[in-house]
């Protein structure tokens, strides 16, 4: 094994290829479905996507759209002028013979991610990112002496998104493919389900004690975060351990065995296809309006990276801002953000918000607990419970309790603070009546109200929790506090 | 004189109920039956046409019309797909292919009450010169039983030649309509690239395809053009029409009309240079002011076409590969042998020499020499038209060095059969309209004379082709 003194002689690069999948309504060059999620094998298929004679790709514009709100969010604008081009090979899923994807005049050239790891802000530049059709799935059921194809996914648009090799550990690694996620997410330009395959990504790992770079491998398929830092990892030692030994790492192409977590080789370089490169004379070359672009520039969401500085702008920590940021997409319509940000004018209630969002309310979404009330209700409830929290009424153990209570029930009660009194989470903060209350407490510790007079201010808190008792929990403490104080004279 | 009217008179009459359109039919359907011994035809849909016949005068005798194309049977090359029908292309790899959806081109004819009798030979794939290369048949000259109709839309030509039909559809990819049309004496039109959808016709070079019709008269290849063309959502690469195809006058008058050099010079063959230079003079004492033009890169036009077209062909024709429709080798047991079986049994011997030649030029190290080169002289090209087409108005010459071979003469010499195309290869390469006009027989062998247009004039290019037309007869 490699121990870390060997590991530090070593500089580590990666690059990263993702293919994101677009969630255009249609496949990228043919009116067939593109959710092919659910759907029984070979039925979002037709004559374009079985690849008959005489059937034509017709460029889909969503696709196009998509792939420019992708290029507003790594930071850079979609190319002007761009073209598709036929890859060659022959396999049962891919029908035509070919792929269309473009080689040497993408869409995206350029951008950049940038991504928080700790305390430091990282930059991952991106080379390029180019549409492409998927191919279709192939099944190889083992001991049978055939295969099965599903075209549903042949003709899924794919945008594949070409990192530099900025990335110098698993842990950045990891951290890339996380943001680039959530950008995709925020843009729009993806359901970047990673359950459903949506985002795969391919890692490009070498290591080298000099400058120059070392060879790489490339392990493909990652549909995970975890996996993507488990496969670097793996891979980096297993290229040091090769090195140590005096070997040479073949460059390669290497996919991920997650049941033994190892990285495996699959084909190497040397017998790589000529592909066969040619322009797609099908597809008249893509020119971008200016208008058209400038209207989807406008239509961009608040990105991740934004949304990180204002909400930090409220003093919230790192990490509760990261939640917020994977909570919103995970979460579907919860508007986490959107309520924050609505009440931003007073920063207190967006904090609130903020607080009971990241202690509360996405807990319990994360583990699955029945939340029965409408999202569209949820700004009011927060609304009234963060005014009855302002003005004493509510206990910050009552904020939570009355929380999960209107969050759980199927609308909101009509008088908010009727019901929580009525369930008896009002605090009291009738002055006479905690007066009351105190004046008898006091008679009946009159050791611990000696005490206090006698500046042992410890014994308050003995007396304060006495008026809670006597009180069922409802006084509101820093007011007893206040009253104890003043009749003891202190 | 043929048995057909014009077809504009033939809509009307079927239209007005004086024709039936099931006669129109079956008399397409005799004619197709008693020139059989000309391998002309591939196949006939004959109970599906029937059927759109009766359709058709059922509604007419209700009082509605059924188009502008009402009754007109047509003949549409075997690279066509019309629903339910066997599309081959003549070839042994999709033999017995159904087609389960139909060409825009069809849907657009049928939905203005033209009828398809029948599917036409061609070359396979729309490769070659002569419809030898069919893998069923070879189509014989209407002329000269001895002799090929020219290529590959031969069985398109020899059927309208043969009065089978009003009209016929072929394709034109380096020549492919105007050939055939000068080879067997009629008019053969191949419009602006992108003028006629090519969805759901089978590919051959996807950047030098058209689609266009084969008739007795300019107008009547005007009329099938103005209802087939415009643009389609399922072809990218369409382009809007315009107005005026039917009708379209031209006055000769002062009109520059320029004589291409490069075609003129040794290679023509002695009867052809007679031919369209009788057709010069007469063109010049109807009015028009006739001047000599010369196209350099044109001489480099074939050598382009040859590294394009087969690139574009061996991509295209990757689909064939005998796993979801057309011929798959029973003798297969494994993947890569069912590939290989397939496809070495499926395509005939032009289809694999493209094949070859189309993967050669495009494989990692030859693509800048070959195809990138090809694709610098195919603008040069272009650039040399346009300026030549700013001077002249047109630009006229044959349509082939020679008139109508005999079969097997140059069938084992495929650079001589290429060499057929010299002169229409160049119109494709640079996507303008040009039309093949019969200008007269030599030794009684049909010639065509090529007028060729500015892109997208194909208005004006049919306005002459007119006079030029009436000038000739």
């Amino acid at each position: 094994m490699i121990n870390n003194d060997i590991r530090k002689k070593y500089l580590v690069t990666i690059g990263i290829e993702c293919h994101v999948q677009l969630k255009t309504k249609t496949k990228l060059f043919s009116g067939a479905d593109n959710d092919a999620r659910e759907a029984a094998p070979n039925t979002l298929v037709n004559h374009i996507d079985f690849g008959l004679p005489g059937a034509l790709p017709v460029l889909n514009k969503q696709a196009l759209e998509l792939a420019a709100r992708a290029a507003f969010a790594l930071n850079t604008s979609p190319q002007s002028f761009s073209k598709f081009d036929r890859k060659h090979y022959f396999y049962p899923d891919l029908p035509m013979g070919y792929q269309i994807t473009q080689y040497d005049e993408p869409i995206i050239l350029g951008g950049h991610v940038t991504y928080q790891l700790g305390d430091e802000l990282k930059t991952v530049n991106i080379t390029r990112a180019h549409l492409e059709s998927d191919a279709g799935k192939s099944t190889h059921a083992s001991g049978k002496d055939y295969s099965l194809v599903d075209l549903n996914r042949a003709g899924t648009p794919l945008l594949e998104i070409v990192s530099e090799p900025d990335m110098h550990s698993s842990v950045e690694a990891k951290a890339y493919a996380r943001e680039l996620w959530l950008n995709m997410r925020y843009a729009g330009v993806s359901d970047a389900n990673l359950y459903y395959g949506n985002m795969r990504f391919d890692v490009n790992v070498s290591v080298s004690q000099t400058d120059k770079l070392g060879t790489r491998t490339e392990t493909k398929n990652l549909n995970s975060f975890r996996s993507v830092e488990k496969a670097v990892d793996y891979e980096v030692d297993r290229q040091i351990e090769l090195l140590e030994k005096g070997e040479k790492i073949i460059q390669e192409t290497r996919g991920w065995d997650e049941a033994k977590q190892k990285t495996v080789s699959q084909r190497t370089k040397e017998n790589a296809d000529d592909y066969r490169y040619m322009p797609d004379p099908d597809i008249p070359p893509i020119t971008l309006d200016a208008a058209w672009l400038d209207h989807i520039q406008q239509s961009m969401p608040v990105l991740p990276a934004d949304w990180r500085s204002k909400l930090s702008d409220l003093n919230l920590d790192g990490p509760n801002i990261e939640t917020l940021l994977e909570a919103e997409v995970e979460h579907e319509q919860t508007d986490y953000l959107k309520l924050i940000a609505d009440s931003l004018d007073d920063p207190n209630q967006a904090k609130f918000l903020a607080n009971w969002f990241v202690n509360l309310e996405i807990p319990l979404r994360a583990s699955e607990e029945k939340l029965n009330l409408p999202n569209d209700q949820r700004k009011a409830a927060y609304q009234t419970v963060y005014n009855l929290s302002k003005s004493g009424k509510l206990s910050s153990t009552n904020v939570k309790a009355l929380l999960v209570r209107l969050l759980s029930g199927a609308s909101l009660p009509e008088d908010i603070e009727a019901y929580a009194s009525q369930v008896g989470l009002i605090q009291l903060s009738d002055t006479a009546e905690i007066e009351k209350i105190v004046v008898d407490v006091i008679s009946q510790n009159l050791k611990a109200a000696e005490d206090v007079k006698n500046g042992e201010m410890k014994a308050i808190g003995f007396l304060v929790g006495q008026v809670m008792k006597l009180s069922e929990g409802k006084a509101n403490p820093g007011l007893a506090s206040q009253l104890i104080k003043k009749q003891l004279g202190v | 004189m043929s048995q057909w009217l014009p077809i504009e008179q033939i809509a009307r009459s079927v239209n007005s109920g004086e024709l039936k359109a099931q006669d129109l039919v079956k008399q397409s359907l005799k004619s197709i039956s008693d020139n059989k011994d000309f391998d002309a035809i591939i196949s006939t849909l004959e109970d599906n046409a029937l059927k759109r016949a009766s359709e058709i005068d059922k509604s007419v005798a209700t009082g509605k019309t059924a188009g502008r194309l009402a009754g007109v049977p047509f003949i549409a090359k075997d690279n066509f797909l019309v629903f339910g029908a066997d599309t081959t292309a003549a070839s042994n790899i999709l033999r017995g292919f159904q087609a389960p959806y139909q060409a825009t081109a069809i849907n657009k004819l049928e939905a203005e009450g033209a009828i398809c009798v029948a599917k036409a030979n061609l070359d396979a794939f729309a490769h070659g010169t002569s419809t030898e290369n069919s893998d069923f048949m070879t189509t014989k000259n209407p002329h000269d039983k001895a002799r090929v109709p020219g290529g590959s839309s031969g069985g398109s030509a020899a059927a309208v030649v043969l009065d089978m039909a009003p009209f016929a559809l072929g394709t034109d990819t380096g020549g492919s309509i105007r050939q055939p049309a000068s080879f067997s004496g009629c008019v053969g039109y191949k419009p602006t690239y992108g003028l006629v959808s090519r969805s759901g016709v089978v590919a051959m070079a996807s950047s030098t395809d058209v689609i266009g019709p084969l008739a007795r008269t300019v107008e009547d290849a005007a009329i099938v053009l103005d209802v087939m063309s415009g643009k389609d959502p399922l072809d990218g690469t369409t382009i809007e029409k315009q107005d005026g195809y039917v009708n379209a006058s031209g006055d000769l008058k002062g009109l520059k009309v320029g004589v291409i050099k490069e075609y003129m010079k040794e290679g023509l063959s002695d009867g052809v240079r007679q031919v369209i230079e009788e057709a010069v003079s007469k063109l010049k004492a109807g009015g028009a002011e006739i001047s000599e033009v010369s196209l350099p890169s044109i001489d480099m036009a074939l050598a382009v076409y040859y590294i394009i077209c087969p690139a574009e062909v061996s991509s295209n024709l990757a689909r064939y590969d005998g796993q979801r429709f057309g011929y798959s080798d029973p003798e297969a047991t494994t993947l890569e042998a069912s590939y290989k079986l397939s496809r070495g049994h499926g395509f005939g011997k032009e289809a694999k020499r493209r094949i070859m030649i189309g993967t050669y030029v495009l494989s990692s190290g030859y693509y800048d020499a070959y195809y990138k080169k090809a694709q610098i002289v195919r603008t040069k090209l272009i650039n040399e038209f346009e300026t030549a087409l700013k001077n002249v108005d047109f630009l006229i010459g044959p349509v082939a060095p020679t008139t109508a071979f005999k079969i097997g003469e140059n069938i084992s010499d495929p650079l001589k059969m290429y060499l057929c195309d010299i002169m229409t290869v160049a119109a494709n390469m640079i996507g303008n309209p040009a039309i093949s006009i019969p200008a007269g027989l030599s030794e009684n062998l049909p010639v065509g004379l090529q007028v060729m247009a500015g892109k997208s004039k194909d208005k004006e290019l049919l306005g002459v082709s007119k006079q030029i037309e009436e000038i000739l007869a």
